[in-house]
């Protein structure tokens, strides 16, 4: 989805000067492909830059301390809680946000279609950071990333696949909670994207971020 | 949250100076304690000093058949590293028994060690609390403190350090490499980078002012060590723990060669039990000697009306730890039947 | 329902929701994800005493942070008109009555700067002694008249205490449930923009219900309900505490009318607790009298349990036990005590989820105690009519839901708790019982021209499928494909409508949209000829139906079944299996009631194992103020969760035949795990939750 154009007058009154002050930094981030230069208050968090100052509203805020996972977004292809990075110290970053996980036609990841044939969600506002999460979920066990649950005896070796198992699945997602208690359609969506093996359609962190 | 400048740190010697010319500076890494407190208005930096852009990603193996592990080097990393996975099994699963998999891609090795206290009163600004504000007095003392200190604590603050990580790192004696831009670079060992609150809890460590944690530095395993972490917690997962426990054993002929234990969730910081290893140190670790040493430990604890708990709570995961590693240890006595 | 042959009904089938794709690709926006132009950014100033009163409030500091546009404080912010609420009297006065009552109002250009000048705003106060800390025995406590809901506080039947005095075997046991939070996962948020020129206000909202959001907005600005339109379109989830206005959608539309810009304003997470409404804690007291046989005598159940200063409401926690059981002699009664607290309101089943954790753990203590499975307790004290009331039951289907749920658990196969190493098992079950409410509402169907229809109503979705199932029940009134359907709902400018609460919306909405549609097939009917180009429409209004008093007593009923695990070394307890079989009229949407069955059992889960706050006695918030310290189940503790129903044809109720679901899935919950852990450890617990601290206690530490 591309970000609606930002209104002027809000603009003119909001921004800051446009020479960076003391407390103001240039930002360059590449988000869902699209590439922002932004003048920033050093405080803005990477959530608040998507959702007031590029229209990305889809990463929620339901904490804004990372308690919760409502934020969680993809930065340079690893799941991260977007409230608590600053914006600033994420120059040159690329993010991928819950907007950018469907197809530029339209068609939805498969994770995305997973969540609507297991009704994953109610009132969908933990949804788009599951959604973000649970790529990164794929990726980490694929990446032989062991977990809380992975037996002390599983094999150290990164290059092994972890089989996601309902309990694996659900410690790894334990990070964005949901209170209207979809967890079970939650679970069963991620475990029939693992089983496909289709993660997703972002794209591919780069080799030097995912171990 | 206070507006502030923001310095972008390329080497060590840079973020040293930027330290020293920008007073009031904090220096920054994953930020997700940091930026979390900032929110609070319980940090106020005038200025970040941003080290993620330095060179502290790396986990190295020594000659010496230990490991070097960067400041910067993510939870995450850390704890999939397989070097890490093998050789120590505590501080990988401290690691992955600690917040969530998002905060864990972000926090690094040095935020880890430096996180606050998750004390509710440290964090309401518009509470006493000595830790944030020597001299205002300690709220939880009387109040609201089942999830505080057993040990160690002082009439000036029973709050609890919340590192997992921590705890591992004090079992594994672990050391700690510190920079700073006047005096190069020092070692402590982890199990004393933390302090007691004593008379003066607002300090944490023994951190110096404007210092930089740069490397974790783990000794090679003990011949024939096996380590563990367990964590209790009130729910299954994304949880502090009320208390935990980082346990390392070697055994020879049936006794024990070398132990360390560190509790989590009872003090200040991570509480090596030095009391219960000196016990134990050649010792046949039955049920019965263990538990004499871990009780011997535990006499030091001094609960409050509400936290008594946490005695029994880690009585209980010390005992268990050191079972479960008898048994997986090798040297260990023929298994006997459970009951 | 009529169909044509060649329409499958669509109530009853699995339609996947209709929002469902605006939700996961981040497309559906909430009440904070409006920015218009020149939008400004609000944070509130929590006073930071129990009781007492502004002495004054420097604004100076905050002022001067740049970009700062205003600060209200109630010396200067706009005087509010009349409110049915008091709590929403924001500003007005200098009196405080609880921690966290809201003192002041920063707006800035910037979510930043409203913050920081949140920070800076310096309040001084007077304080007055406070009193925060419920107990059974409090000087103050008193018996209100009713109890929320409209229910008498105390209802007597026979001679209880004779009854009790003469019973062979009795049951006498103190409960006690924590306060707790409804947290959802949006925090309340709203986006006020105030139009002088054309003297209108329209607000975003999180809220259950535009239409109540309206009406206060209009009251306290002095405004006609003309003059404001509320929009609720995605809610981030509510469970009774976004079920009327809350504080942060006045304060935003008073200071978008006093600084004439856009207000943004959402809640931080740490100031729910004390501001959007809270489940009261429930100490309870309950009696039971018996004959060896398990029939009961005699049935006592006293609730004390705290209000504010600002506001009365009392959790009606002894209201179940009058629908519940059979039993001649009975006395239920609340006691309230009105402390210096955040003023409690509706959580989740109010009433029924703690007074059936506490019924339902002493029907447990008495199976026990009699050596009856506790299943066949229930069976035996089955009653014909209400037993308060002495009305039919439209529909009762307890037993049923106790026999096939065993069937499903296994329960013969688990009446012996088990030791596997260090973790003790066990088993238990609970009965849960939901009222069916109605409330009038009106909705408006139009036939398009392109073979479309569109249904109007303003009705909300706060995560309970409602966009979806009133498609269905239109489609089927009208007798044509799902897909023919669309469905407007979250605005005042549609029909008016009750709001998403008590488990009403579905049975409410779903009446007045069947009604018109059935008005709009009729019409249709008597139509020849293509369609005019603005297309046919009807109208209708429950009014009438809906406020017509039915001779039946009407609930939907419940079986839960749980299994845990008990850590003897940690004292962790966690749920293995859970079942729940229900009993709730005609089931809709299988796949959107099963979530709610399921969502309700995890806040069960929540009630008895996690979820904990406590009254500081000293500052007077609750110590467990966000979502790290406040434990909402996380992923790994809920377990694969069964919920089943059994088909109940119920033509007492509505159109539909459907009784609420949103709410019986939490109630009895937490008394099936409770009953469970003392089947697995031989310990009653008899204060919720059940976390390692009352565990390990409760085994004595031992290993």
């Amino acid at each position: 989805m591309a970000a609606r154009e930002r209104n002027p007058l809000r603009q003119q009154q909001a921004a800051p000067p446009s020479a960076p002050g003391p407390v103001h930094s240039r930002v360059a981030l590449r988000v869902n492909g699209r590439s922002h230069v932004l003048d920033l208050d050093n405080r803005v968090t990477l959530l608040d830059a998507l959702r007031e100052r590029l229209d990305l509203t889809g990463s929620k805020k339901g904490c804004d301390h990372g308690q919760c996972g409502a934020c969680t977004v993809l930065v340079d292809g690893r799941r991260a809680n977007s409230c608590l990075l600053l914006a600033v110290t994420l120059d040159d970053s690329e993010i991928v946000t819950v907007e950018g996980l469907a197809a530029p036609d339209g068609a939805l990841s498969p994770l995305q279609q997973a969540f609507l044939d297991h009704d994953a969600f109610q009132c969908g506002y933990c949804t788009p950071g599951q959604l973000c999460s649970a790529v990164g979920v794929l990726r980490e066990a694929a990446a032989g990333h062991p977990s809380h649950v992975t037996g002390a005896d599983a094999p150290a070796d990164t290059a092994r696949p972890v089989v996601l198992s309902a309990e694996e699945i659900a410690e790894r997602l334990s990070g964005n909670l949901c209170r209207c208690g979809a967890y079970n359609g939650i679970a069963e969506a991620v475990a029939a994207c693992a089983a496909a093996g289709t993660p997703d359609r972002t794209p591919p962190p780069t080799p030097d971020v995912i171990a | 949250m206070k507006p502030f400048a923001y310095v972008r740190a390329t080497s060590l010697q840079e973020a040293a100076a930027a330290y020293a010319s920008h007073p009031g500076s904090r220096y920054i890494g994953g930020g997700t304690n940091l930026v979390d407190l900032m929110k609070h208005d319980v940090e106020t930096p005038d200025t970040l000093i941003d080290l993620t852009r330095l060179p502290l990603h790396d986990i190295r193996e020594l000659p010496t058949g230990g490991l070097r592990v960067e400041a910067g080097v993510s939870n995450t990393d850390l704890a999939v590293h397989p070097l890490v996975r093998t050789r120590y099994p505590a501080l990988s699963q401290a690691l992955l028994a600690g917040a969530s998999g998002q905060l864990r891609n972000v926090a690094t090795t040095g935020g880890n060690l430096l996180q606050r206290t998750r004390c509710p009163y440290f964090q309401d600004v518009s509470k006493p609390c000595n830790k944030r504000e020597p001299g205002t007095g300690c709220a939880a003392r009387d109040g609201v403190h089942r999830d505080h200190a057993v040990l160690g604590h002082s009439e000036h603050c029973i709050a609890t350090h919340p590192s997992d990580m921590a705890v591992a790192l004090a079992a594994l004696d672990a050391e700690i490499e510190l920079y700073d831009g006047e005096h190069g670079t020092r070692r402590v060992a982890a199990a004393g980078f933390h302090r007691l609150p004593g008379e003066h809890p607002e300090r944490d460590t023994v951190l110096r002012p404007g210092e930089i944690v740069t490397a974790v530095l783990l000794p090679p395993p003990a011949p024939g060590a096996v380590s563990l972490y367990r964590k209790a917690r009130d729910r299954a997962s994304y949880a502090f723990a009320l208390a935990s426990v980082a346990a390392v054993l070697a055994l020879h002929d049936g006794r024990v060669r070398h132990v360390a234990l560190a509790f989590g969730g009872l003090a200040h910081r991570p509480w090596r039990a030095t009391t219960a290893e000196e016990r134990l140190t050649g010792a046949v670790p039955t049920d019965e000697a263990v538990r004499e040493a871990v009780d011997a430990e535990l006499a030091a604890a001094r609960p409050l009306p509400d936290n008594a708990f946490k005695v029994a709570l880690a009585r209980n995961l010390a005992r268990d730890a050191v079972a479960t590693l008898v048994r997986s240890a090798p040297g260990a006595p023929p298994a006997r039947p459970q009951p | 329902m009529p169909t044509t042959p060649d329409t499958p009904s669509a109530l009853g089938s699995p339609a996947r929701r209709s929002e469902g794709r605006e939700k996961v690709t981040g497309a559906a926006r909430y009440a904070a994800e409006h920015t218009p132009p020149g939008c400004a950014y609000a944070w509130p100033v929590p006073a930071t005493i129990a009781r007492g009163r502004v002495t004054s409030v420097d604004t100076a500091p905050a002022t001067a942070v740049p970009g700062v546009i205003g600060v209200l404080t109630p010396y200067d912010a706009p005087r509010l008109g009349a409110a049915d609420d008091p709590t929403l009297r924001l500003l007005q006065d200098l009196s405080v009555p609880h921690r966290g009552w809201y003192v002041a109002l920063a707006v800035a250009d910037t979510l930043e700067g409203a913050r920081a000048a949140a920070a800076t705003v310096r309040v001084t106060y007077e304080t007055d002694p406070h009193d925060v800390i419920l107990s059974v025995d409090h000087q103050r406590a008193y018996t209100p008249e009713e109890a929320n809901g409209g229910h008498p506080a105390h209802r007597e039947q026979g001679d209880p205490d004779a009854a009790l005095a003469a019973a062979p075997v009795r049951i006498d046991c103190a409960y006690a449930v924590a306060p707790l939070h409804n947290h959802p996962m949006e925090p309340h948020s709203a986006t006020a923009d105030w139009d002088e020129e054309r003297h209108h206000l329209t607000v975003h909202d999180s809220s259950q219900g535009a239409g109540p959001v309206r009406t206060a907005l209009a009251a306290l600005l002095k405004l006609t309900d003309e003059d404001v339109t509320v929009v609720s379109e995605h809610v981030g989830g509510g469970f009774g505490c976004k079920g009327t206005p809350r504080p942060h959608v006045v304060l935003a539309a008073m200071a978008s009318r006093r600084y004439g810009r856009p207000v943004k304003l959402a809640l931080p997470r740490n100031h729910l607790p004390a501001t959007v409404g809270h489940r009261a804690p429930t100490l309870h007291r309950i009696r039971l009298g018996a004959r060896t046989d398990g029939t009961l005598t005699a049935l006592t159940h006293e609730v004390t349990t705290h209000t504010s200063r600002v506001r009365e409401f009392v959790e009606q926690a002894a209201v179940p036990a009058r629908v519940m059981y059979a039993v001649p002699d009975m006395r239920t009664i609340h006691r309230a005590v009105a402390l210096d607290v955040p003023t409690p309101s509706w959580m989740r089943a109010p009433g029924e989820a703690p007074g059936m954790y506490a019924l339902e753990s002493a029907m447990d203590e008495l199976a026990e105690t009699l050596g009856i499975d506790p299943i066949e307790l229930r069976v035996r004290n089955e009653p014909r009519t209400e037993p308060d009331s002495g009305l039919p039951f439209s529909s009762r289907h307890l037993v049923e839901c106790l026999r096939e749920g065993a069937e499903r658990f296994g329960w013969a196969d688990c009446r012996e708790p088990r030791r596997q190493g260090p973790h003790l098992i066990g088993s238990g079950v609970a009965a849960a019982t939901y009222p069916v409410l109605v409330a009038p509402s009106t909705a408006r169907a139009h036939a398009l021209p392109d073979g479309g229809y569109l249904v109007e109503i303003n009705a909300t979705d706060i995560g309970t499928g409602a966009r979806t199932v009133l498609a269905q029940v239109a489609a089927d009134a009208l007798r044509v494909p799902l897909d023919r359907v669309s469905v407007a709902i979250g605005h005042t400018g549609l029909p008016a409508a009750s709001l998403a609460g008590g488990s009403s919306g579905t049975g409410s909405w779903g009446w007045a949209v069947h009604d018109a549609c059935t008005a709009l097939t009729a019409r249709l009917e008597r139509h020849h000829g293509p369609l005019p180009t603005v297309g046919l429409s009807a109208s209708a209004d429950t009014t009438q139906s809906a406020k017509q008093k039915s001779p039946y007593s009407r609930h939907a009923f419940g079986a839960h079944f749980a299994e845990v695990r008990v850590d003897t070394i940690t004292g962790e307890v966690r749920a293995r299996r859970m079942l729940g079989v229900f009993a709730a009229g005609r089931i809709l949407n299988p796949l959107t009631a099963r979530s709610q069955f399921k969502g309700g059992m995890v806040m069960g889960l929540g009630m008895a194992l996690t979820e904990h706050s406590t009254m500081d006695a000293e500052f007077g918030d609750f110590a467990e103020s966000d979502l790290a310290a406040y434990h909402v189940p996380a992923h790994a503790d809920v377990p694969t969760i069964e919920a089943h129903w059994i088909d109940e044809h119920d033509k007492h109720l509505n159109p539909m035949g459907s009784k609420g679901i949103g709410e019986i899935g939490i109630v009895g919950t937490a008394a099936a795990i409770g009953n469970a852990f003392c089947h697995a450890t031989g310990h009653r617990l008899r204060e919720l939750p059940l976390t390692p601290d009352r565990v390990l206690t409760a085994l004595g530490g031992a290993g």
